[in-house]
């Protein structure tokens, strides 16, 4: 089990929404991790200064949020390692070719109401959970 | 550099936004797929409040003739639904099913020092690679035979 917690979601949320807001006000693109990724991997996009800024941004953002605040960030995960890394190839694989992940197709494509984006983000969502009735429900698994 | 101070700044935001609402723990987003089982459905209102913000932010940002660091929006234009989308989108939430890691929710989650997070990170970037490596030799295939 894990709480419930609406409002610190929405806060979250709202936050996520406010980057992609941004990002598109300063840099015009679409905050999305995939794409953001995709350029910092050789061979590398000649903006890659800007992606790798915004990547330091996110990967320091919960140490600073533990040491400004007294707001503990909860972490846990069932899953085992083997398992982690497998689901880590099909994510990086499954993202490249449909051309985005939760944050640039569930959110920023979402928003602007793009049908590949729709389809996309109805699509992913399905077989996520789909993948976890199995996972749990049909083979007892974590 | 000012550029560069911004990417920085908006980077910190999208942390600090995917750490509070919970999308950089694995057990809580597997939660949310558990629809018959422990349920949480905390990132529908992760998923609410970033569409909302974001929808009425682009509306705001889009009316201006260009951004404030670059001469242009950036803005992808295929409308179109293909067989890459939709199967590669597919597998993505399959592989999202497993782990519980979404690309966004595990580059913060690389923060909190987390080994499982920085075992999926280094995962998925050989995925990318690989699929991009995949899609690059089909693209020159294709080139060489027409």
């Amino acid at each position: 089990m894990t709480e419930f917690t609406p409002v610190l979601s929405l806060l979250g949320g709202a936050l996520i929404g406010l980057s992609a807001v941004l990002l598109m006000a300063f840099h015009g693109r679409i905050a999305g991790m995939t794409g953001i990724l995709t350029g910092l991997l050789p061979p590398v996009a000649s903006d890659w200064v800007w992606r790798a800024a915004f990547l330091a941004g996110a990967i320091v953002a919960p140490s600073l949020v533990l040491s400004l605040s007294d707001h503990a960030i909860a972490f846990s995960s069932p899953v085992p390692l083997p398992w982690v890394i497998i689901g880590g190839v099909i994510v990086g694989g499954g993202v490249y070719f449909g051309s985005g992940c939760t944050s640039g197709h569930g959110v920023c494509g979402m928003a602007r109401l793009s049908p590949r984006s729709i389809a996309a983000t109805a699509t992913f969502m399905a077989t996520a959970i789909a993948t976890v009735f199995v996972i749990r429900h049909l083979l007892g698994g974590f | 550099m000012q550029r560069t101070f911004l990417a920085g700044v908006v980077g910190l935001i999208f942390g600090t936004g995917i750490a509070l609402s919970g999308m950089a723990n694995p057990a809580k987003v597997l939660n949310f797929f558990d629809v018959a089982g422990t349920w949480d459905p905390s990132l529908a209102f992760v998923m609410g409040g970033a569409l909302v913000v974001t929808a009425i932010g682009y509306r705001l940002v889009l009316r201006r003739a260009k951004p404030v660091c670059e001469t242009k929006f950036h803005i992808p234009t295929n409308r179109k639904l293909d067989l890459p989308l939709v199967a590669g989108s597919a597998v993505f939430g399959i592989g999202w099913g497993i782990s519980g890691f979404c690309p966004g929710g595990a580059i913060p989650a690389l923060g909190l020092g987390e080994a499982s997070a920085w075992a999926f990170v280094g995962a998925m970037l050989i995925g990318i690679f690989a699929a991009r490596s995949i899609r690059l030799a089909h693209g020159q295939r294709l080139a060489s035979a027409t």
